[in-house]
């Protein structure tokens, strides 16, 4: 791909072989299990049997070196922030980021000296999710959320900006 | 591993001994077996831990200090986020704790609620702490089907406070409103359904005997230094210590309720398996004990508008299922508190880590972490 | 097998407490206040409860006298005062002693709970009760990391909470709750839709 990433134009051709790249990457998401708080326990709920993850294809994993998206869910301390952009960096490309819950998205209740105000001040979010804790539901929202916003991605196409 | 021995001919390499040296392995912060952001420093000779360092504060979000700048009903959310998997308790230890400043009369409908809804927290409590502990030792079913269970705990919860994981359910004075017909209808189904459910996890588990290799024998602690590392809670209770806090220091409905204490002998993983388990039971039997002695009437007493508790300091804490949980709060007459302690069980049993797994196999430290039912939260506060 | 003995309880009834008798009701903490100014007369400097609740109880302890009294308090039969359960500390910036270090007991054979004050100034030292009770341990090295308060003897003065290079101590009272900027990140760019 990286010969040919961003080079083309849009035609028929191009555009079909982004769609499938697109179809196979959202359908088979795999997140690192980065469960900080107690919006933890609601990812792991609905990983289990009542809302289950399985049928759309995201498996948890438990290394970044497998996984294409990270759920940061829960509060981000300072002292975590440097674990966080670490395990950031070793995750391969195309990643995305989903900001679960309102400590990720914005500090939460705690806008103190020891949290983070949103963990988008150090890795780029994709997908926020909002809720205290947000329900199971709301986590699959974002899901598909960022699986729509994985089928506008253009690979081989020129992006937007540099045409 | 070979003590830098570098030989050209290919016999001297076969005959010389490999040294070995001591191994620094680090578990965490993001770890799937460590409940949380906990970060476990191990020093290993081959398999045998021989030094463990548990590095903590990955989650300190400053809840004390938060506390002293809001009054004390807005602290009441806080309190949930502490030990958020069974978020009514810590509520319930808050309530009371400010309440113990005052001699309000608080109605015994609120009492058995009170109650009611505090060992269903401790059922959510340990079904989970089952799903996580069997998942690292390696069952998978048990993770299944205790989340399975949890799910009816949660609609319950849902019913009656309208979240599933932070209820905020609990105000100074009672509750908010009163919990809807359908709630007790559903809870006594549960209790009714729930017996059956602990005996599919025991088929599971009990006599099966790689559970039995992997958790017995292992972590052993005796009564004296439980004691003295301050543990409390079903690992105090698996050394042989009968210390419960709902009998010692009886708070809500606990003294009309009739409940056995499980009491274990050897103090290893395996008894604080069991005493769990047995409290589960319980729990249930006291769930349906509420539902047939709940008494009508209001829910809440009358409460003065702003609270502001007079001058002087106190201690009260509750029986979570993790241990002992308490608020100390030192107040000086104004609607804020002047200082909040909160006395967390996971953290003081987190510290006796060390104690419990010198000696032991690096796989078994998992075991050991899983059975001291830890939740950060509750730990860095 | 199923190593576990469970015992019949028939029912909860809270443990009593000292009856007040009739006339003179006795004031709260009385058996306690005896025991140690019996063997150590003049330790406790001053005794409070809230309410005159018996397990409100608190001493206030010299500190040179911590670590004999708690000591006695642990050993003797009467007391038995095995459990340590919490351990913090509270800061009075306008007062001539800046911090209080609050000890909790709590003696599972007498179901009793007692409270411990140790008032210090700003940087004196504390001696440590992590000789008396292990599990003072950590509660000791939180008490340094959230307020500066040193404690002598020490076994593991580490910070537990905050990370090692903080430099302030964040529950004083003087510390801002937003904290004063120690950590400061450059924000990265965020990939858009089509880029």
């Amino acid at each position: 791909m990286g010969l040919i990433d961003g080079k083309l134009g849009d035609n028929f051709l191009t555009t079909r072989f982004d769609s499938l790249v697109a179809w196979a990457r959202k359908s088979s998401l795999w997140p690192m299990t980065f469960g900080l708080a107690c919006c933890a326990i609601e990812m792991m709920a609905s990983g289990a049997a009542r809302y289950d993850f399985d049928r759309f294809g995201v498996i948890f994993r438990a290394t970044p070196r497998q996984s294409d998206v990270i759920i940061i869910a829960g509060t981000v301390t300072h002292k975590m922030a440097d674990a966080i952009v670490k395990v950031y960096n070793q995750m391969p490309e195309p990643r995305w980021v989903i900001a679960m819950g309102n400590c990720s998205t914005c500090g939460g209740p705690y806008s103190n000296y020891a949290v983070v105000q949103g963990v988008d001040e150090i890795i780029p979010v994709d997908v926020y999710v909002p809720g205290c804790p947000p329900r199971p539901e709301s986590l699959m929202w974002g899901v598909m959320q960022l699986q729509k916003k994985i089928e506008q991605e253009r690979f081989v196409r020129k992006s937007i900006s540099a045409a | 591993m070979v003590g830098g021995v570098e030989s050209s001919s290919r016999i001297e390499r076969i005959t010389t001994v490999p040294g070995t040296e001591e191994l620094v392995i680090n578990m965490g912060p993001q770890h799937p077996s460590t409940h949380g952001v906990l970060r476990v420093i191990l020093k290993l000779d081959g398999e045998t831990v021989t030094d463990v360092d548990s590095d903590i504060g990955y989650l300190h979000r400053g809840t004390e200090k938060i506390g002293e700048n809001i009054t004390y009903t807005m602290f009441i959310p806080y309190t949930d986020r502490l030990d958020y998997i069974a978020a009514p308790s810590s509520n319930l230890a808050w309530v009371q704790a400010v309440e113990s400043f005052f001699d309000w009369e608080i109605p015994e409908r609120a009492l058995f609620l009170r109650t009611m809804v505090g060992e269903l927290s401790r059922i959510a409590s340990h079904l989970l702490w089952l799903a996580t502990h069997a998942l690292d030792i390696g069952a998978m079913t048990v993770f299944l089907w205790a989340f399975r269970e949890r799910e009816m705990v949660l609609d319950l919860f849902e019913m009656a406070f309208g979240a599933r994981l932070t209820v905020n359910a609990f105000r100074l004075g009672g509750l908010h409103q009163d919990v809807p017909p359908e709630f007790l209808v559903e809870a006594r189904k549960f209790v009714d359904l729930f017996p059956s459910r602990v005996d599919d996890y025991e088929t599971l588990l009990t006599e099966n005997r790689i559970w039995l290799q992997r958790t017995r024998g292992v972590g052993v602690i005796s009564a004296e230094d439980a004691l003295d590392y301050a543990m409390t809670g079903p690992i105090l209770r698996a050394s042989g210590v009968k210390w419960d806090l709902r009998r010692a220091k009886p708070y809500a409905a606990y003294p009309y309720v009739d409940f056995t204490i499980p009491v274990g002998e050897n103090g290893d993983v395996y008894d604080r398996y069991l005493v769990r388990l047995v409290e589960m039971r319980q729990s249930a039997h006291i769930i349906d004990q509420c539902l047939d002695m709940l008494p009508g009437g209001p829910v809440s007493c009358k409460t003065p508008r702003t609270i502001k508790p007079p001058e002087g300091e106190i201690y009260h804490s509750i029986e979570n299922p993790k241990g002992e949980f308490g608020f100390y709060i030192v107040s000086d007459g104004s609607e804020t508190p002047y200082r909040v302690k909160i006395r967390p069980p996971s953290f003081i049993n987190l510290a006796g880590l060390k104690k419990l797994c010198m000696g032991e196999l690096l796989a078994d430290v998992v075991a050991i972490i899983g059975s001291i039912d830890i939740v950060l939260g509750e730990c860095d506060r | 097998m199923a190593d576990e003995v469970v015992n019949e309880e028939a029912s909860g009834g809270s443990s009593p407490e000292t009856e007040a008798p009739e006339a003179p009701k006795t004031p709260p903490g009385k058996a306690l206040r005896e025991l140690v100014d019996a063997e150590y007369p003049g330790a406790i400097l001053e005794q409070t409860a809230y309410e005159d609740r018996e397990d409100e109880v608190t001493f206030v302890l010299a500190d040179d006298a911590l670590v004999k009294v708690a000591t006695y308090l642990r050993d003797h039969p009467a007391s038995s005062f095995k459990i340590l359960t919490d351990l913090t500390a509270a800061h009075y910036p306008d007062d001539e002693n800046t911090f209080q270090v609050v000890y909790q007991l709590v003696s599972v054979d007498h179901s009793r709970l007692l409270r411990l004050k140790v008032m210090v100034k700003e940087s004196q030292e504390v001696p440590t009760v992590s000789g008396v009770w292990s599990s003072a341990n950590w509660m000791e090295r939180e008490v340094y990391d959230l307020f500066g308060v040193k404690f002598k003897d020490h076994p593991d003065p580490r910070r537990i909470f905050m990370p090692e290079d903080w430099g302030s101590h964040p529950f004083r009272k003087d510390y801002p709750l937003e904290g004063l900027g120690e950590r400061v990140y450059e924000k990265p760019k965020r990939k858009e839709i089509g880029e």
